[in-house]
């Protein structure tokens, strides 16, 4: 019987959107939003500035509280909790361990003084683990990872370039193993070329972790490589959803048409 | 053998919304079956539908109407009324799909590329690699090319090394656009070769080939696209 299957873990939604609204006094900055995320699934969310990208991942992630609708993701026990309803702790926990955060700007997701190796093992600490050359181990194996000369562990991200220091970051928000990442515009001001080792960078460590990720881009060649389902969102509201490939080869709304078809051929 | 893709007055419009809502009718009434280990060739002028057909059961293209149903893990599934979740699972497993061009991921060297298909469906990268090698030498790809991202290869090097990704898995059903159209006389008998093959291993194909040769070669049924043309 095939609708009798049990359902798995990976049957299960992650993180359910429902009705996500904010405005700010006659403002509408995100209508009535709703999806559901799966575990390894990417959904990236695009459109122009303005659109309200920005301000329905900071709702998504518990960091803007909405005017309505809520958003509920499952905890590591099985359990779908709405957001509003957790504790302190449990907040802490979804910051510090479950989720990770990747910033456009690399300079407000990193201590920009501390030592790359640091800014990896701030995040162990945080989570408990308090021996030094375990920490440094599992720093320098990351920096590793993402294709940073574990030589320049203990030199600051300040003396790092752009892509060196958007590396770091992606290392720092990995090394507890979220299951769920928000990423606002992670390859917005850097060079193409830094920008293609980023996008293979993420597209790798993205299918080997298993990880869910939400993405926030201007940029629909990042959608189209990174992202399984697409949201495309105007004036606040998502205008058109559905597999990445799909609305971006054969958009239906006209301001989706006008997205797909302003992009320069290189 | 049994039916693998049953579509059932599947049809597809544009409406292009920024040449002021002009309606383009692409296909109407598309209907035909194709059974495990059997090869149906489209076939049509340019312009006909051919490859929108191809898009629409990869489920690139959205349908208007009708049903496109696919085998998938042992049960009939509408991917013209499916969830995209589903969609990307019948991918996984069931759907590969070659298509004209090969869509290059920067900096992703070409085994890699190749071997790809395999690994996200849990094959460990040792074995992938080593089957992506054999495909690739197969298809005449220098081994020191392996290395080195496709992004500057020959058109006739990428397609082939698009048709060694596309054959890599062994998908129950294969859509292949032109797969020989810009390959020499040599690399056409080794991609008729592969199709037979996968034809034995029955696996049913949906082609698209302009070659009248290659067409006699590996057809089993033609079914003409004009049939299915949507007046406007």
């Amino acid at each position: 019987m095939a609708d009798v299957q049990r359902e798995t873990q990976c049957d299960q939604p992650l993180l359910v959107a429902e009705g996500l609204s904010k405005s700010y006094g006659r403002l509408a900055a995100c209508r009535d939003v709703s999806f559901t995320l799966y575990p390894g699934e990417v959904l990236a969310i695009v459109g122009e500035s303005g659109s309200g990208k920005t301000t329905l991942l900071q709702m998504l992630s518990a960091q803007l509280a909405s005017s309505a609708g809520h958003v509920s993701y499952r905890m590591r026990d099985g359990v779908l909790r709405d957001l509003n309803s957790l504790g302190e702790a449990e907040r802490r926990f979804l910051f510090r361990t479950d989720w990770g955060y990747v910033r456009q700007d690399p300079a407000q997701g990193l201590r920009m003084a501390f030592s790359a190796g640091a800014n990896v093992g701030e995040r162990l600490m945080a989570v408990g683990w308090s021996h030094y050359g375990r920490i440094r181990d599992a720093a320098s194996s990351w920096l590793e990872r993402v294709e940073i000369d574990t030589a320049r562990i203990d030199d600051a991200p300040r003396t790092y370039s752009g892509g060196m220091r958007q590396r770091l970051q992606i290392a720092r928000n990995l090394v507890t193993e979220p299951r769920l990442v928000f990423m606002d515009e992670p390859t917005g001001g850097l060079d193409v070329s830094v920008q293609a080792r980023l996008l293979d960078l993420m597209r790798n460590l993205v299918s080997e972790l298993g990880l869910a990720a939400i993405v926030v881009t201007h940029d629909l060649a990042v959608a189209r490589l990174l992202s399984h389902r697409v949201m495309v969102m105007k004036g606040g509201e998502v205008i058109e959803t559905g597999l990445t490939d799909q609305v971006l080869d054969d958009p239906h709304e006209p301001y989706t048409q006008l997205l797909v078809s302003s992009i320069l051929p290189p | 053998m049994s039916v693998m893709i049953e579509m059932t007055g599947a049809e597809k419009t544009f409406t292009m919304h920024l040449q002021g809502g002009v309606r383009l009718p692409v296909v109407r009434g598309v209907t035909f079956q194709v059974k495990a280990g059997e090869c149906v060739v489209l076939s049509g002028p340019s312009g006909a539908g051919k490859s929108s057909i191809l898009k629409m059961i990869f489920g690139n293209y959205r349908c208007d109407g009708g049903r496109i149903g696919i085998r998938h893990e042992g049960a009939m599934i509408d991917l013209a009324n499916a969830e995209p979740r589903d969609i990307l699972s019948v991918r996984r497993a069931t759907i590969g799909y070659v298509s004209q061009f090969l869509r290059a991921i920067p900096r992703v060297p070409t085994i890699d590329v190749v071997a790809e298909p395999l690994i996200v469906t849990g094959t460990s990268r040792a074995d992938a690699r080593q089957r992506a090698g054999h495909l690739l030498r197969r298809l005449n790809i220098p081994e020191r090319l392996w290395t080195l991202p496709p992004s500057t290869f020959s058109g006739g090097e990428q397609q082939r090394v698009n048709i060694a990704r596309g054959f890599i898995s062994d998908h129950p059903v294969l859509l292949l656009d032109e797969p020989t159209a810009s390959l020499d006389a040599a690399n056409r008998e080794v991609v008729v070769d592969l199709i037979d093959e996968k034809k034995c291993a029955g696996v049913a194909i949906v082609a698209i080939v302009h070659d009248d040769e290659i067409r006699r070669w590996i057809a089993d049924r033609v079914v003409d696209v004009t049939a299915f043309a949507a007046a406007a």
